[in-house]
């Protein structure tokens, strides 16, 4: 019945976007634990990994487009919702090391034992259990979203101003963190993590579920955005993004659906964090930089804003040729790419992959229809 | 309480003299021993333990021969040998071998030389001795570093080779440091008569600096109760003056660093207070500034050195020639197509300031770039307490010249006029028959040409790197916001009260937590008055 529920919501491209995921779902762990390694269907366990990867942004671009692409506020700081996450994960992968560190010690990870630490921070406590761990990875990014979002949005900041203070929000928090006496490592960040949830992080099966678990989150998020951009709220959020003062005067409480996407897709963005440091292996303050922030922003214009399905895809697309670019002998050349693609993105396509194809295969249908007409006219 | 104190310090007296009594003697035996002070020192440099090695090094000062310096110098570097015939001798700076005793050059290096050891605590034996022997070193600076030396080491064995110093001295500035150097010792040692400490403190009171309470701190406690107080209330003084001349540091500092924001963001103040759009490719125009500076200055090197020093002036129009013509282009190109879409600018922007730094680390290489400083603008000079370099005046003055005169075109020109009117209303404006597009492209140009002014200036403080402007844009943006846009004063106060406010941030909670602390309050701030310090008033509605 669940499945109905969903089903009735999603549109042909939804339908697709979960059943590649579903087939992706099957097909990606069979290849990699079943065909063996000799054959050219094998898909090695860091090709899992780094598609894994590209999926914890592809969560990321789809949190931030719910926010820019359905209720306009374009947030330059979700990279440090991203990281916030992440760091929450991280400090779960650092308690779990336990002895097995370089200094051996029982409860402090090594760069506390390393700077003199006597004692653990109280931040820290609590981070050896999952659940509880799980629990931040949504709270944190999501209590930051909440009281950023409920001075910003009660004020009415909006826009580019908006856009500034977020960007100086993720630099704030990214000076923070490079700070060692934060307590959580400084510039080296967290990393050398040996278990998640009892298994080896760095084993084949535990990289495959992983992956897997990432895209179940995936299909989750799009499930749950889907869910909300479609029902009346959603319209309402709409409404806000196309013009926020007529919203209000028709008496919607504006900053409230504001605050509540904002919050959620904060979350989000922490879940794609948490996802994406296993599957690394490492997270560090250079997570909160401010270009990283804008990057995202570049994904979902490309795969097309308030598609949803096309910011996934953006952020894949994008980060694949980021890959091929950077792994390359064009790698000096990837920035001036990535700025071409912000270009020209935002000059000649605007809607992004998705929805420049939406464009085309209409205007086609309606030359089409119209050519029908005027073919059927003459018979008349 | 009075009971106790009495014997004990009369046994410290008596303990000192005791002291100074065997110290006598040692010396009186070793002089019967050998026959003059350089004998001594040799026979006591052969035996390389450190107790007798710092006692050569006292013979070998007071010894008054020409090639005692250098003989202590090279213990310092670990030049002084000791042969297998136990010659002591050592390698002056020419690399020539010399006799410790005879001070002649010798033919060859004796066989089995070993260095003498040295250890920290010979190290600061040797410095004391230095200072004695230079204090009446010819080279007038040389005297003055001795007297210095001495002054912050506190020696009483100087303080004979000190005396001799003040009265052959002829230069009254190097006087007053041996003075302070003589009263210093007078203030800290034991066994001095209570007016003398009075004068010595009063000596030291006048000084005034952070030098000078160490030795106010260090009074013994054999001195009477009215020099302690007398110790305490000049180096309450001291502190006092210290606390001022350090807030008026921290302010100076704070408006150097003002201006220079003030330089970096009022282009940005301008683009974003008349076209409404966020310009994220500044930072670089900034960088294309400094660079700018660079290939003037690589230019002039190469054909005509002897413009060096009018370098600046001939890269401050060229600097703001070309990055006005790109910012130009840009605005041709891509911005003009993005009117009313300030957040798509914002991304194209981005992209073209991540293509223009791409470009220069191709071009130019990624690592930091050398521009020089013309002479005038090297140096420095004292108020009170606190040295200010010529380069920050000329920053903070150019600073201001660019501000008022950005000012000024605002105000009175034609060009100016138009660009008011279409801040204030752009439509109104246009139906007024000013052409907007031609105007947006010139307030453009304008920014960045200012920008790229604010390029020259930065050259001469920061690394000139392709990240140049990535590191001043989040702060100019910070500026902006903070002073609302339309308003070129806002932008004025904004950079000034952010820079001071930053630089008395700093000594409490460092740099970074400082900057943090910023900009949380200017997040802050934001929501309070969302259009900034100075907003302009009107009845515009967005949307």
């Amino acid at each position: 019945m669940i499945t109905q529920a969903i089903l009735a919501r999603l549109d042909l491209r939804g339908r697709l976007f979960l059943g590649a995921i579903l087939a992706a779902l099957i097909l990606v762990p069979v290849l990699n634990l079943v065909v063996p390694s000799g054959s050219p269907l094998h898909v090695p366990t860091w090709l899992v990994s780094l598609l894994g990867k590209y999926l914890c942004y592809a969560i990321l671009a789809l949190a931030l487009d719910l926010v820019w692409g359905y209720c306009g506020i374009l947030s330059l700081g979700h990279g440090a919702f991203f990281a916030l996450g992440g760091y929450a994960m991280g400090m779960y992968l650092m308690r779990q090391i336990g002895t097995r560190g370089v200094y051996g010690h029982p409860v402090l990870p090594d760069f506390m034992v390393f700077l003199n630490w006597k004692e653990l921070p109280w931040f820290w406590y609590g981070f050896d259990m999952f659940p509880f761990a799980l629990l931040m990875v949504f709270l944190a990014p999501g209590i930051l979203a909440f009281v950023f979002g409920w001075f910003a949005f009660r004020s009415r900041v909006t826009g580019v101003y908006l856009s500034i203070i977020t960007q100086a929000l993720t630099y704030a928090l990214m000076l923070a963190f490079f700070r060692n006496d934060m307590g959580f490592g400084g510039n080296n960040g967290l990393t050398d993590f040996k278990d998640i949830a009892g298994f080896p992080v760095q084993a084949q099966g535990t990289r495959v579920a992983l992956f897997a678990l990432t895209l179940i989150a995936l299909a989750g998020c799009y499930i749950l955005a889907r869910a909300i951009v479609t029902s009346k709220a959603g319209k309402v959020l709409v409404a806000i993004r196309d013009a926020e003062s007529r919203t209000r005067f028709l008496g919607f409480r504006v900053e409230r659906y504001k605050l509540f996407v904002f919050t959620l897709s904060a979350m989000m963005a922490g879940l794609a964090g948490a996802l994406y440091v296993p599957q690394v292996g490492i997270i560090n303050p250079s997570e909160f930089a401010p270009g990283n922030s804008i990057e995202v922003v570049i994904w979902v214009a490309v795969g097309g804003r308030g598609t949803l399905v096309g910011a996934a895809i953006g952020a894949v697309l994008v980060n694949f040729a980021k890959t091929t670019f950077t792994t390359g002998a064009l790698a000096p050349y990837w920035l001036f790419a990535l700025g071409a693609l912000f270009v020209l993105t935002t000059l000649y396509m605007p809607k992004g992959v998705i929805g420049t194809y939406a464009e085309w295969r209409e205007k086609r249908r309606e030359k089409a229809s119209l050519a029908a007409h005027a073919a059927s006219k003459p018979a008349e | 309480m009075r009971i106790i104190r009495l014997p004990l310090t009369a046994l410290r007296r008596l303990a000192s003299c005791l002291f100074l009594g065997l110290f006598l003697l040692n010396g009186v035996q070793m002089q019967g021993a050998q026959a003059g002070p350089l004998e001594d020192a040799a026979a006591l440099f052969a035996k390389d333990s450190f107790t007798d090695t710092a006692r050569a090094i006292e013979l070998l000062a007071d010894s008054g021969a020409a090639h005692a310096g250098p003989a202590i110098e090279a213990l310092n570097d670990r030049r002084l040998f000791v042969a297998a015939d136990q010659t002591v001798y050592f390698r002056d700076a020419t690399g020539a071998f010399i006799a410790l005793i005879s001070g002649a050059k010798l033919p060859a290096e004796p066989t089995g030389g070993t260095g003498v050891r040295v250890n920290n605590r010979i190290r600061s034996s040797i410095n004391t001795a230095l200072g004695t022997l230079t204090l009446q070193a010819p080279d007038p600076a040389k005297r003055r570093a001795a007297a210095e030396a001495v002054f912050k080491s506190r020696s009483p064995d100087s303080e004979t080779a000190l005396q001799a110093a003040i009265r052959n001295e002829k230069i009254a500035a190097i006087r007053d440091i041996q003075q302070t150097a003589l009263a210093a010792i007078i203030a800290t040692s034991p066994n001095r008569s209570d007016i003398d400490r009075l004068a010595a403190i009063e000596v030291l009171k006048e000084r005034g600096d952070r030098e000078a309470l160490t030795p106010l701190n260090q009074i013994p406690d054999s001195a009477g109760a009215n020099v302690k107080d007398a110790a305490k209330a000049a180096a309450q003084t001291i502190t006092n003056r210290l606390a001022t001349w350090s807030a008026v540091q921290n302010a100076w500092y704070g408006v150097s660093l003002g201006s220079v924001l003030l330089l970096a963001a009022i282009g940005l103040a301008i683009t974003f207070g008349v076209m409404g759009i966020i310009n994220m490719a500044h930072g670089e125009m900034v960088m294309i500034g400094a660079y700018a500076t660079f290939i003037i200055q690589e230019i002039i090197r190469q054909n005509a050195p002897g413009l060096f020093e009018y370098s600046l002036a001939i890269a401050i129009p060229a600097a703001f020639l070309i990055a006005g013509t790109i910012g130009i282009a840009m605005e041709r190109l891509v911005i003009r197509h993005l009117y009313g879409r300030p957040l798509e600018t914002l991304l194209a922007t981005w992209g073209i300031s991540l293509i223009l730094m791409q470009a220069t680390r191709t071009l130019f290489g990624p690592t930091n770039r050398e521009v020089g400083a013309p002479a005038f603008m090297s140096g420095s000079f004292r108020i009170g307490l606190i040295d200010i370099t010529y380069g920050r005046v000329w920053i903070v003055g150019f600073a201001l010249v660019v501000f008022f005169a950005v000012l000024a075109l605002l105000r009175f020109t034609p060009l100016g006029l138009q660009m008011r009117a279409v801040t204030q209303n752009r439509r109104m404006a246009a139906s007024m028959g000013i052409r907007t597009a031609r105007v947006d492209a010139l307030t453009f140009g304008l920014g960045s040409g200012i920008a790229g002014l604010a390029g020259v200036a930065l050259s001469q403080i920061d690394n000139v790197s392709p990240n140049l402007g990535q590191s001043y844009i989040i702060d100019s943006f910070m500026v902006v916001v903070f002073g609302g846009v339309g308003n070129l004063w806002g932008t004025l106060v904004a950079a000034l009260s952010l820079g001071i406010a930053n630089k008395f941030l700093e000594p409490f909670a460092g740099a970074v937590l400082g900057k943090i602390a910023l900009l949380v309050f200017i997040i802050l701030f934001i929501q309070k008055r969302p259009r900034g310090l100075f907003a302009l008033k009107g009845r515009a509605v967005e949307q």
